[in-house]
């Protein structure tokens, strides 16, 4: 019974963190509890009864929002880690009130995938795309995908993996699983006209060639083949057709499962958000649930914090939308920009160790998309003048651009400026920040409510 | 009069944000009403005739990739140097410009030659932002500022002389407080960031270099640095 004295210990340091008010709890009692006992992810998770992990470079927290919403649809009682706590720490803090029959549903940190998968076990493990992110801190793409073959290779015969088909990394990775299936979009008319300047895998895992296109969605996600060793698109068994977004507020798809199909209506706005969507779906499916279930629960999905949330800024409405790689990025500011009006922005740029501590990356990020439309920008963050120069460099007039490094300055400064929304657009520990800021008055509720 | 970049690999060498560099250029050129052009090469282009070459980083894979092509317009880009072009190459493209790279499985991956200097991997990775302080015309002292991600140790033949002498950071190998070459008109460096933006002063050698080849020997006008500047500071107060 040793392990369950540290399961109470780690217990108590949970109750304690919110208590204090010094946080959800969300990773520290994990952190403490995999000290005292480091198989005790599996230990955990034993009574559960089955598991799902997501991983991706971008959309971990929204897909696994939208496919708590789907299996909740499906009457499944969850347990799961909250608010972006998801390496080994966060999942053990989450498994701490885990119980029998209960459905497991984590998001996993890209270069944590292995090291979880291998304790936790999971039924299913969703590979959702692999971009360019933080090379100080997890190197190049190449090795995350190298890291994620030997993932596959090394599964449980019965895990099934759900793999992103329009992605050539994770479909090359995804259709060597012995089970499993791909999902993506079949529907060439949401196309963009050419590859973006941050699109990542353009070459043939195989053969190395450069990758042909018949479609382009996002980034490198899209309708890929070679032409060189006949390498493609495996055909997804989980599509989204006659898609249509509107704007920031909503996307619209036919969801076609093998089981059937229904139309979907997703509230947020961003054709990232459909692959998202997507993933989620196919979770639904690994968990037999039926189509019409599925786009239920996707209908009923609110955005996490940071991911599209709409908040009430002392009367001004304002949308935190999350900024932390070229290809995340490159699709926030596709979304934005296809609001044709003038807009006010505030640009949070960190450098902390979560962030990256290269900033390079804003200059793969084609803020020259969205220049012409900025009537006035603040910019902040530990980085605030760099981010003001990148801004510069994509066509802003200097007087346009306003630096002001405290957060909360420039948070007061974007709200007197200009009219309509706030867009506020901060990498990861600045949108942590704003969130502390924004709850302290009031705006949001803090991330350990807000499920 | 006009200056033309020839930008080497765009689609294989960009891991760093490459494109800020060339940003930096165009922007700083045009400001100044000095007509500016790109001439992308691709593997198996002819190489075209620049003032100033550019060559990126890539991944690895990327950079095995374009190696053979690379080698194969040595003497195009040996001609154009001796007719005046400058270089700039950053990290992995700086690598490229000496005798090779050597693995950590003792795997050779030959480089161009166009400099005496030698790539070695380490077994680990240098990260983190760097300051080094540069004198490229004697007399004329200059911060450079940016951050630094490799694993080759880079050594410099001979009286080889480095871009700057390293004030905080690794540089070329965490030993000998020298950063990066500059031979002639060719310089190399594993400062990214981009390099350029938060350099402005480094913007403006290259162009003046690449106006003097046509015998422009103006002095350029100076623009509002205000926000370049900022940026500089920031980043050198970090380092």
């Amino acid at each position: 019974m040793i392990f369950r004295a540290e399961v109470v210990v780690a217990r108590l340091a949970a109750a304690a963190s919110r208590r204090t008010g010094s946080g959800g709890g969300t990773t520290l009692p994990g952190k403490l509890l995999l000290r005292l006992s480091p198989d005790a992810i599996g230990t955990l998770a034993a009574p559960l009864d089955r598991s799902t992990v997501v991983s991706a470079t971008n959309g971990k927290t929204t897909t696994a929002k939208m496919a708590a919403s789907v299996l909740e649809s499906g009457g499944a009682d969850l347990c799961r880690n909250h608010g972006g706590a998801n390496l080994d720490s966060g999942i053990a803090s989450a498994l701490l009130t885990a119980r029998a029959g209960q459905v497991g549903l984590f998001e996993v940190d890209e270069a944590a995938l292995t090291g979880v998968c291998a304790t936790l076990r999971p039924s299913t493990l969703v590979l959702g795309n692999l971009f360019r992110d933080q090379l100080d801190r997890y190197g190049e793409l190449e090795l995350i995908g190298d890291r994620w073959r030997s993932l596959v290779a090394g599964l449980a015969g019965d895990t099934v993996v759900a793999y992103n088909a329009d992605d050539p990394l994770v479909a090359g990775v995804g259709v060597a699983a012995p089970k499993g299936f791909g999902f993506g979009i079949e529907d060439a008319s949401v196309s963009r006209e050419s590859m973006q300047h941050a699109a990542d895998s353009k070459w043939c895992s195989r053969c190395g060639h450069r990758l042909g296109y018949d479609a382009v969605f996002l980034g490198h996600l899209g309708h890929w083949r070679c032409p060189n060793c006949g390498n493609a698109r495996p055909a997804p068994a989980v599509v989204a057709r006659a898609v249509r977004t509107i704007g920031l507020e909503a996307s619209e798809f036919t969801l076609e499962l093998p089981s059937g199909s229904a139309a979907v209506r997703l509230p947020v706005g961003g054709l990232y958000n459909v692959y998202n969507a997507l993933a989620a779906a196919a979770i639904g499916h690994a968990h037999g649930i039926a189509a019409a279930t599925v786009a239920d629960g996707l209908g009923r999905f609110s955005a996490a914090f940071g991911r599209g949330e709409r908040i009430d800024l002392d009367g001004r409405p304002a949308l935190v939308l999350l900024i932390k790689n070229p290809a995340g990025a490159n699709e926030v500011i596709r979304t934005l920009a296809a609001e044709p009006a003038r807009k006010t922005l505030v640009v949070a740029l960190n450098d902390r160790i979560a962030d990256g501590r290269d900033v390079s990356w804003i200059w793969d990020v084609d803020f020259e998309e969205l220049a012409p439309q900025v009537a006035q920008v603040v910019v902040t963050g530990t980085r605030a003048a760099e981010m003001g120069m990148r801004l510069k460099y994509a066509g802003l007039d200097a007087a346009a651009i306003r630096v002001e490094p405290a957060l909360e300055a420039a948070l007061d400064a974007g709200r007197a400026a200009g009219e309509g929304p706030l867009y506020l657009l901060p990498t990861y520990t600045a949108m942590l920040d704003l969130r502390r800021l924004l709850v302290d008055r009031g705006a949001v509720r803090p991330y350990w409510e807000a499920a | 009069m006009s200056v033309t970049v020839g930008h080497l690999y765009p689609e294989h060498l960009n891991i760093y944000a490459d494109r800020g560099n060339i940003a930096v250029l165009r922007r700083r050129c045009e400001w100044r009403g000095i007509e500016f052009a790109v001439a992308e090469c691709g593997p198996g282009d002819p190489t075209p005739k620049a003032d100033l070459y550019y060559l990126g980083g890539g991944q690895d894979r990327d950079q095995v990739l374009i190696a053979d092509d690379l080698l194969a317009r040595t003497a195009d880009l040996r001609t154009a140097v001796g007719d005046g072009a400058g270089v700039l190459a950053v990290c992995g493209g700086y690598q490229l410009l000496g005798h090779g790279y050597r693995g950590h499985q003792g795997d050779e991956m030959p480089g161009t030659g166009l400099v005496d200097l030698t790539t070695v991997a380490g077994p680990t990775r240098m990260i983190g932002n760097i300051t080094l302080r540069c004198e490229l015309d004697p007399g004329d002292q200059r911060t450079l500022v940016g951050f630094e991600n490799h694993a080759g140790r880079t050594t410099l033949g001979p009286g080889v002389q480095p871009l700057g002498r390293v004030v905080r950071g690794n540089g070329n190998n965490g030993d000998d407080g020298g950063e990066g070459v500059q031979h002639g008109m060719i310089i190399g460096t594993y400062v990214h960031g981009p390099l350029l933006p938060k350099n402005p002063w480094l913007a403006d050698w290259l162009i003046a270099a690449a106006l003097r080849r046509h015998g422009d020997e103006r002095e350029l006008e100076p623009l509002d640095d205000g926000l370049e500047l900022a940026a500089h500071r920031t980043a050198a107060a970090i380092a």
